[in-house]
């Protein structure tokens, strides 16, 4: 089976709308500030990390098929841009590029806009709206924007459906039927999705955003990461819970090696990070947690903890990453990015 | 592993099914709807399951559920929970599966599409959140209900097997996608035998969609008619178990069709509209027809998308005459939308459950509401109940978004 690489990377988070300030915000180690989400009804407001708007309107903005899309599809279309900023800069023909858009709750806030007009008056409730609601939106926005994009496929599920994506489209790749493979893990947020977690965990702080990998099998595009391993999808059933299928994950994944990190999903909340925990107890070395500093951004955060992976191995500070997919309600799968074999520095490690 | 793969078939195995479940408007299971769709029947009538007062269109077509839910592994507690969605799906998997006689398995894959997954539910826990903002009741429930790998699992349960989801969401493509990806996910060798196929419930969010994009026919749902006025919204579920082969026959399981072709294309023309010349369209039947290794001389029916739209109606029936070229005259083509409504991410599964119906026991599903050919028609549309020799069926499903998928089966004899 030939080799699948990892040749971009791109993110928009409530730290900003490039890797580059995700780096940054990571570094730092430091949660970003939570502001305030009125809930109506309540007294007390929710929480979010919300996006920041971009510094510079984006130039995509102004394609005519993004003029009345939902943030999710900015964000979408950001991250994917940004990780085929290389493959499409470096050939003289246009690449074909597959797109898979992995999502959990989708276009919720156009949703939420249309089915309030809906109960208000039917009759009047605007069809520009309701086709933004459909999940498959954000991955024809992007189509459209890369053109040259014979495979599209949405996905959804828990953040951990995010390794499926990355899944099919090494499939599609060794099918020679694309290039390149764009996987974006995308999601907005409003009250309604934030209200939803909280009955699950009243200290959750939503955000929203997008991450997005480009794969092909040309080394030559790579960034210098190689994607080495997915594990098997441990579904969580009545027989297997969470705890035991993240613990099946990590028997998949690689003992220690010095030179590596874990990119995992700890969330600062004990109940939802307790299978998590124990499946990587025996794990000493280095560990980054993204959503500790930017949120929870469901199937976002799936992504940036693998951009966060790949953009460590691609700036040589560690030989390898495992990122760490415990789902909230399907599976547990783990995934492991190294660096194909280039060496790196002891004093790169952190 | 996912990734990267054991080892590779060194040529991918031929696929076939063994089980097929059906839940829609006409019916409950193969029977019923095998002998709804031979006659032509539809399945449309007032909407009971929400206000459509205010609504330009007040029909479509509901499934009557049963009053109780056959035995299954699930508990009262968990049955209690299932939404509407989750029962179509669970009856049209129980059928699948108990035709197939498979034994349960810890790693049994699910590949199933659906565009609104569980969005009865969702609708729901708006409606408290918004009236009554500090009642908790069922609201965790519905949040995780709402989302559709909880609906796959539930059948998972309810059966007593496990093993890996995916869910397809490329709207009206989904259960066609579903279907194709989990053909692919055997040929790749990643698994034996996989469960899959589409559905989706009505519910007022799409249905109200529908109408304000003023897609619903005010009179009756007619693809390919002269006379069409747009589509009609329905509900069910369609399940097919598919298998290698060799897996089946090592099993003496009784085969029912194969699926030999797959084919899934892009149209970047527009978010609900596609391409006037119906390019991806053609993209997709062309390259399902090179995976199956056969041309349109060798495809005897085909089970168009037909929505009842213009636009797609249009597109599709230009799509159909390039791709058929000379062998347009000699195609039989009907939608079987026409009978049931658009299921939206359950219409490419049920679609092709009935494709199987129709290879399987010789008969074409007519449209009985076509009157006129459209004038882009080039081939004949089954207007009347007929029995047919067929070998090769194929079937379209095109979504909202672009993603357009086809499907190419075989009679099994």
């Amino acid at each position: 089976m030939s080799r699948v690489f990892v040749c971009g990377l791109g993110s928009v988070s409530p730290a900003g709308w490039t890797v580059e300030s995700l780096r940054d915000a990571l570094a730092k180690r430091e949660p970003l500030p939570i502001q305030p989400l009125p809930r109506p009804g309540w007294q007390n407001p929710l929480k979010m990390r919300p996006v920041p708007n971009p510094s510079v309107r984006p130039d995509f903005l102004s394609h005519p098929r993004l003029r009345r899309t939902s943030p999710i599809t900015h964000y979408a279309a950001s991250a994917a841009l940004e990780a085929a900023k290389r493959i499409r800069r470096g050939t003289d023909t246009q690449p074909r590029i597959g797109i898979i858009v992995c999502l959990q709750s989708g276009c919720v806030q156009y949703s939420f806009r249309f089915f309030e007009e809906t109960l208000k008056d039917a009759a009047t409730a605007s069809p520009l709206l309701f086709p933004e609601t459909v999940f498959a939106a954000p991955a024809s926005h992007v189509a459209a924007l890369l053109e040259n994009t014979p495979l599209v496929s949405t996905l959804a599920g828990d953040p951990s459906s995010y390794s499926q994506g990355l899944a099919l489209g090494c499939d599609w790749l060794h099918e020679g039927r694309i290039d390149a493979c764009l996987v974006v893990g995308a999601e907005e947020n409003n009250w309604l999705l934030a209200d939803a977690l909280w009955h699950f965990d009243h200290r959750a702080v939503i955000s929203g955003g997008a991450g997005a990998i480009c794969l092909s099998l040309n080394p030559e595009w790579s960034l210098g990461v190689e994607l080495e391993l997915i594990s098997d999808a441990h579904s969580y059933t009545t027989l297997t819970n969470r705890s035991q299928a993240a613990q099946k994950m990590r028997a998949q994944m690689p003992a220690q090696n010095q030179a590596e990190i874990l990119c995992d999903g700890l969330n600062d909340s004990l109940r939802a990070d307790a299978a998590e925990t124990n499946a990587w107890a025996d794990w000493n070395g280095p560990r980054i947690s993204p959503k500790l500093i930017l949120g929870e951004g469901l199937m976002a955060a799936a992504a940036w903890q693998c951009v966060t992976a790949c953009d460590l191995i691609a700036t040589g500070q560690f030989t390898a990453a495992n990122v760490s997919l415990v789902g909230a309600n399907q599976q547990a799968v783990g995934i492991r990015f190294n660096n194909h074999g280039r060496r790196i520095s002891a004093g790169t490690m952190q | 592993m996912l990734f990267p793969k054991k080892s590779f078939p060194i040529s991918p195995p031929r696929v076939v099914i063994t089980g097929a479940g059906i839940v829609t408007s006409l019916g409950l299971g193969w029977k019923q709807n095998a002998a709804a769709f031979r006659a032509g029947k539809t399945g449309f009538r007032p909407v009971t399951l929400f206000d459509v007062s205010r609504q330009r269109v007040k029909t479509a077509a509901e499934v009557d559920l049963p009053v109780t839910l056959p035995p299954t592994q699930l508990t009262e507690r968990q049955k209690k929970r299932l939404d509407r969605a989750s029962i179509m799906l669970l009856l049209a998997a129980q059928e699948a599966w108990q035709q197939s006689g498979w034994m349960p398995s810890d790693n049994l894959p699910v590949v199933l599409g659906t565009t609104a997954g569980g969005m009865t539910l969702g609708e729901d826990y708006f409606r408290q959140a918004v009236s009554q903002p500090h009642r908790k009741k069922m609201q965790p429930t519905r949040a995780l209900h709402y989302q559709s790998q909880t609906q796959a699992r539930m059948v998972a349960e309810a059966i007593g097997f496990a093993g890996p989801v995916t869910i397809i969401s490329n709207a009206c493509a989904s259960g066609t996608n579903a279907i194709g990806e989990a053909w692919e996910l055997i040929r790749r060798g990643h698994s034996e035998r996989v469960l899959t196929g589409g559905y989706d419930a009505l519910s007022q969010m799409v249905f109200a969609g529908f109408d304000s994009l003023q897609a619903l026919s005010p009179t009756s749902c007619r693809p390919f008619d002269a006379h069409r006025d747009g589509l009609a919204i329905g509900e069910g579920a369609a399940v097919f178990t598919i298998e290698t082969l060799e897996f089946a026959r090592n099993r003496g399981a009784v085969i029912l069709g194969e699926i030999i072709g797959y084919g899934a294309s892009m149209d970047r023309h527009h978010l609900t509209q596609p391409h006037p010349e119906g390019d991806a369209a053609y993209q997709a039947m062309h390259l399902a027809c090179t995976s199956a290794q056969v041309t349109a001389e060798d495809i005897d029916y085909v089970n168009a998308h037909g929505t009842g739209t213009p636009l797609n109606d249009q597109a599709e029936a230009k799509a159909i005459n390039r791709w058929a070229g000379n062998h347009a005259g000699d195609l039989r083509v009907s939608s079987t939308k026409a009978g049931t409504g658009h299921l939206l991410g359950g219409a490419g599964a049920v679609e092709a459950v009935v494709s199987l119906m129709c290879l399987h026991e010789q008969w074409l599903p007519p449209e009985i509401a076509f009157e006129t050919p459209a004038p882009a028609c080039s081939f004949r549309i089954v207007a009347r109940p007929e029995d047919a020799d067929i070998e090769v069926v194929l079937s379209n499903s095109f979504g909202f978004g672009g993603v357009n998928a086809t499907l190419i089966m075989r009679r099994w004899s």
